[in-house]
């Protein structure tokens, strides 16, 4: 019987946090058309979000180019196929590691901040500021922020996958002698654009989920030090866990 | 300091038309709980306009909360709150913030945004509310910033300012917009004796030279009985007493007199429940 209390409590506390989660993401939405009229907040946010992000995205991008590099090289010349290591790369980093690999290293060092700094205001009673001074701080300060994390996360992706090719070429090219024109060439001819396509929507929908669970979970944070540290490890794991289902979801809707 | 007379009513009691009038916050039967504890009990108050009306009385006995239902940051469980003929209850979103840009309010830690200025934290409202040119604008701000003494500190961030001089950046924002009621929450906790008189005599110039209506909650006595006409004392989520400082100063009611008197002794326990210390000490109530 306790078992069975416990279970749909439960139940009911994650619906109820769905149905706010929802909720604040439609009043999100609903900011947007003010959040544009406002270019320069969202300006500092996609700087904060995007150009802060960059070094750890780039120096991620290379370090996960280098080892799809190795380990294509190593499975791809056991077939006498090594020259095809351009495409196999290409392909795996655009359609596929790129967006998820971006969005897992946007939830830890963009996702964070958002988190953090919405509930240190609010520890601070700067949100409460805002609203006594009849400003929406839902529009003046989680729609800029959820807005530019979502413009911010396909560029990263983007760079991410870019600079994942060329570090996949490094070490193909440079390291195991891999012929750089055929490496070249084999990209270029298995490249499709439905495979650019994949991996721009997938990093879109990244960028949104990872931006609006940033935002929500810094604007509903126990305002207390305990409550905005625990707000910022949901941050890390809801965002992780939803970017590996909407991957899954998306993968099988774009077969 | 001139005395203005109040018109009170008793708890859950509803006030005549004539009281209506005179009053711009009025609160009827207010109940409001929180975890699971009742924080405010059938509490009913009003205050006078043109006032400076403090709110006074231990901790944790719900000044706090009874100042964010003033300002329509809680709603109550029970009862009414009335601001400037304003049910706060029947108002959106949109009517809120409307009334509440005639409203201004000192956050007990200034609640300044640190990423602005202190010209720009006093010059936010203006710029979310109006479309005052640049030039207008900056004047506006000196002059807001001269009257609290802080027009020298206009381009420090809030990092580089004392807890004092916060307060006074937020003094000087919370009347940027000229409001018609300015609320403060301890205005007075943590200042040194030359910032806090001079808060304190901000208080009283501000109100009687911009015509406001002032709401203080403080526990602090001394500070209270200089400053407000009128004060209400809680304890225990309902009001104990009401009156001028002088008159609750000779209130013979025992918690209001342990209150204004600081006394260790009588109703209000200083120590929170708890089993007998030596029955605890031996071991035989360890938890």
């Amino acid at each position: 019987m306790s078992l069975y209390r416990n279970l749909r409590e439960r139940a009911l506390d994650v619906t109820a946090k769905a149905g706010d989660f929802a909720l604040f993401t439609g009043r999100l939405l609903a900011a947007m058309p003010a959040t544009l009229a406002r270019p320069s907040l969202v300006s500092a946010q996609i700087y904060n979000a995007g150009a802060l992000s960059l070094v750890i995205i780039m120096l991620a991008g290379l370090f996960v180019g280098m080892v799809l590099g190795l380990t294509g090289y190593d499975i791809l010349q056991r077939y006498g196929s090594e020259e095809a290591l351009g495409s196999v790369s290409a392909i795996a980093l655009i359609k596929e590691l790129g967006p998820v690999v971006t969005a897992l290293l946007f939830a830890g060092r963009a996702g964070t901040s958002m988190t953090s700094e919405i509930g240190l205001m609010k520890a601070t009673d700067q949100l409460s500021a805002l609203e006594m001074m009849a400003v929406d701080p839902v529009r003046r300060v989680c729609a800029p922020r959820f807005l530019g994390g979502m413009i911010s996360m396909p560029l990263l992706a983007a760079i991410f996958s870019m600079i994942g090719i060329y570090g996949a070429q490094l070490v193909g090219v440079h390291l195991m002698r891999v012929d750089a024109g055929q490496f070249w060439s084999e990209l270029q001819a298995a490249m499709e654009s439905r495979y650019v396509r994949e991996g721009l929507l997938k990093s879109c929908a990244f960028g949104v989920a990872c931006s609006a669970i940033a935002v929500h979970e810094g604007f509903r944070a126990v305002p207390t030090a305990e409550g905005v540290s625990r707000a910022t490890t949901r941050t890390v794991v809801n965002s992780s866990v939803a970017v590996l289902i909407l991957d899954y979801m998306l993968t099988a809707l774009l077969l | 300091m001139t005395a203005v007379s109040a018109v009170t009513t008793d708890a859950g009691a509803a006030p005549g038309p004539a009281a209506t009038d005179a009053a711009i916050v009025r609160l009827d039967g207010v109940t409001y709980s929180a975890g699971g504890r009742t924080i405010l009990k059938q509490l009913s108050l009003e205050v006078p306009r043109g006032s400076v009306t403090a709110i006074m009385g231990p901790s944790g006995t719900g000044k706090t909360t009874l100042l964010r239902l003033m300002t329509g940051q809680l709603q109550p469980h029970a009862g009414r709150v009335v601001v400037a003929g304003e049910d706060l209850a029947r108002l959106s979103r949109d009517g809120l913030y409307s009334l509440r840009k005639r409203m201004g309010m000192l956050f007990q830690n200034g609640a300044l945004l640190t990423d602005l200025t202190v010209f720009e934290n006093v010059a936010y409202p203006l710029r979310e509310h109006t479309d005052l040119t640049e030039e207008l604008l900056r004047t506006v701000v000196l002059t807001k910033l001269q009257a609290v003494g802080l027009r020298g500190a206009a381009g420090l961030m809030p990092a580089e300012l004392s807890g004092g001089m916060a307060r006074r950046v937020a003094l000087a924002r919370a009347i940027v917009m000229d409001p018609e009621l300015l609320v403060y929450d301890e205005p007075f906790a943590g200042l040194d004796p030359i910032a806090l008189g001079m808060v304190l005599r901000l208080i009283r110039r501000l109100n009687d030279a911009l015509g406001l209506t002032s709401i203080v909650v403080s526990h602090d006595v001394q500070e209270i009985a200089q400053l407000a006409d009128y004060a209400y004392v809680l304890n225990a989520g309902t009001i104990a007493a009401r009156g001028t400082p002088a008159e609750l100063a000779a209130d013979p009611e025992p918690a209001v007199r342990q209150f204004m008197a600081g006394l260790e002794e009588g109703p209000v326990s200083f120590h929170y429940p708890a089993p007998d210390l030596a029955t605890e000490l031996l071991g035989a109530g360890r938890p």
